[in-house]
């Protein structure tokens, strides 16, 4: 056994804080995400609900976001962060920059995924004389179901990268533990069992992610 | 009943512009078979999508039901288009969803009850035929199989017109047949009016009523399959019959031909009742010429036959003019060709 300064419940508690942070900012992020998403398919040039004004907002606003690195982002939104939750150190002040990071992210990824759907189902539904919402809710999102769940599973996997870097505001987790004992102290120890926590996390949810597309796509 | 008064239609792709349709005008009548025929990029898919509006037409208009198409609020044109079924090349069924889901997702748009929707959608896998396979997605079916759910969700609405863009092209000829039956019991079982376009021939020949030759954004020809057919006047009509109906002389009796040297040749098209050895006899046992049919072949177009001949008559010039006369008035198509 290797010398090590941290307990198996320093471990798990990083372990519940990055699951937390995870969560909770796929969950708003999504929350968020999902309808701009929607909103850059739909609103395009030639969309079902063409609209130039929202298209050339969203647009570049979006990619204005997804160029800023996480760890900038991080810091320069700090007094928005502690606007909305009036701190801007701990679990919960990560979780706005996560949030504000991973949306443009899964809009990006849902548009995507939406506009792979067979341009024919959309005249079919066009022709059937489908509401805009109904395009979006009976066409749409069924048929990029299994695209949609990769985008999850994608976006899962960015924001356990991105938790990492919320020990920066204190915000804790395995990448925190990573940085503050294993780097920092030198602790070998606590580097292997980091790494090969988000290892596992990763592939893990990679694969139920790939999993759960196959089956959406009955293969 | 759908009416097309002087539609054009231009596409505007930045400084450059397609006139896709140059002022199409045509009437199907509830109970029609209306085809439209023409080669790829003649305007049939922009012709068949301004009937249910997916295209406005740049000038002109589309009635439908008796009803102008341009007097509608969106919200009104979305209850038009729920009596008006579209079935397509290739098939554009929701891959997420069974056949049952499929046939079902018309009501679905309108809110029916489930009780409604599983009347409706049992009745309709009955009729085309698929009531084993309510619950396979259309990955597991043949391409066939794939269009009768397509053609049962058009149905599903209980329309007045069904609108067919090319339905039957990305299918093998027996599938073919077995949709185009379909198809023709449909016109059979509902008063409805059915616009079918597509490049094929068969199609047309096989159930049409009616019918429009389409070329460069116009239709060159059109109306009763028969007449259109029976004598095509346009070259690319012409072409089109030449596909069902072979009227090509063997290369043989051509060899022949050419070592007999000059004799008039005739090109003589039959259509029904003017069936054609009486008339041959007649010209025969009337006219001091020599006939020589070439070639004949018979074809069935709408349950009337259709005959095509190739002769070569010999005799004084005089006399054959009075002969080809004598074909005109029998009610027989008679053209005169250099060579065959
Ligand atoms: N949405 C569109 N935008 C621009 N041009 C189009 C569009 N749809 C069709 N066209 C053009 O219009 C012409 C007729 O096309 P189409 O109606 O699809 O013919 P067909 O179905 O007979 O093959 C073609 O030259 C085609 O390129
Ligand atoms: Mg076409």
């Amino acid at each position: 056994m290797m010398d090590t300064t941290i307990t198996a419940d320093q471990i798990i508690k990083a372990l519940q804080e990055t699951l937390t942070m995870v969560g909770v900012s796929l969950l708003f992020g999504s929350l968020l995400g999902v309808p701009l998403g929607i909103l850059l398919v739909v609103g395009r040039p030639g969309g079902v609900i063409e609209s130039k004004l929202v298209y050339s907002i969203l647009n570049p606003v979006i990619n204005i976001v997804r160029s800023l690195p996480f760890i900038i982002l991080l810091v320069a939104i700090i007094p928005f962060t502690r606007f909305v939750v009036q701190t801007s150190i701990g679990t919960t002040a990560a979780i706005v920059p996560l949030v504000i990071y991973i949306a443009p992210y899964i809009a990006r990824l849902v548009e995507n995924s939406l506009l792979e759907v067979n341009p024919g189902i959309l005249e079919a539904a066009e022709s059937m004389g489908a509401t805009p919402f109904q395009v979006i809710w009976h066409f749409l999102l069924p048929e990029a179901f299994a695209s949609l769940i990769l985008t999850f599973t994608t976006a899962t996997i960015t924001l356990i990268g991105a938790t990492a870097m919320a020990g920066t505001v204190g915000g804790g987790g395995i990448g925190d533990l990573a940085i503050t004992y294993g780097y920092q102290r030198f602790d070998t120890f606590v580097m292997i069992v980091t790494v090969l926590i988000l290892l596992v996390l990763v592939q893990g949810i990679q694969s139920i992610g790939n999993r759960m597309g196959r089956k959406a796509r009955r293969e | 009943m759908i009416e097309l008064v002087d539609v054009y239609k231009t596409y505007k792709r930045g400084e450059s512009s397609i006139e896709a349709l140059r002022g199409v005008s045509l009437r199907a009548e509830k109970g029609d078979i209306f085809g439209v025929i023409g080669y790829s990029g003649a305007g049939k898919s922009t012709l068949i999508r301004l009937v249910n509006y997916l295209e406005k037409p740049t000038k002109g208009q589309v009635i439908v039901e008796g009803q102008p198409l341009d007097q509608y609020s969106v919200h009104e044109l979305r209850n038009v288009k729920k009596k008006i079924g579209m079935i397509f090349q290739h098939f554009n069924l929701l891959e997420s969803k069974t056949v049952y889901d499929n046939i079902a997702i018309p009501l679905v748009l309108v809110k029916k009850s489930k009780s409604e929707i599983r009347q409706r959608v049992t009745e309709l896998l009955d009729f085309v035929g698929l009531s084993d396979k309510a619950g396979s997605y259309p990955k597991e079916l043949s391409g066939g199989q794939k269009q009768r759910v397509g053609i049962a969700r058009a149905l599903a609405g209980n329309p007045t017109i069904l609108l067919c863009d090319e339905a039957t092209s990305a299918l093998d000829p027996q599938t073919t047949q077995s949709i185009l039956a379909l198809l023709k019991r449909i016109s059979e079982t509902y008063p409805i009016t059915i616009l079918m376009i597509t490049h094929e021939m068969a199609v047309i020949q096989q159930i049409c009523n009616k019918v429009a030759v389409m070329e460069d954004g116009i239709i060159i020809e059109q109306g009763n399959v028969l007449d259109v057919f029976g004598s095509p006047r346009h070259e690319t009509t012409r072409n089109f019959v030449r596909t069902v109906i072979r009227n090509t002389v063997p290369s043989s009796v051509i060899q022949t031909l050419k070592a007999e040297g000059q004799r008039r040749l005739f090109k003589l098209e039959f259509i029904g009742q003017s069936a054609s050895e009486p008339v041959i006899n007649g010209l025969i046992r009337n006219y001091n010429v020599q006939v020589n049919i070439l070639f004949a072949n018979m074809t069935e177009i709408q349950a009337t036959t259709l005959g095509n001949m190739i002769i070569q008559l010999q005799g004084e010039d005089r006399v054959i003019d009075q002969a080809a006369r004598f074909l005109q008035d029998q009610g027989v198509y008679i053209e005169e060709v250099d060579s065959v």
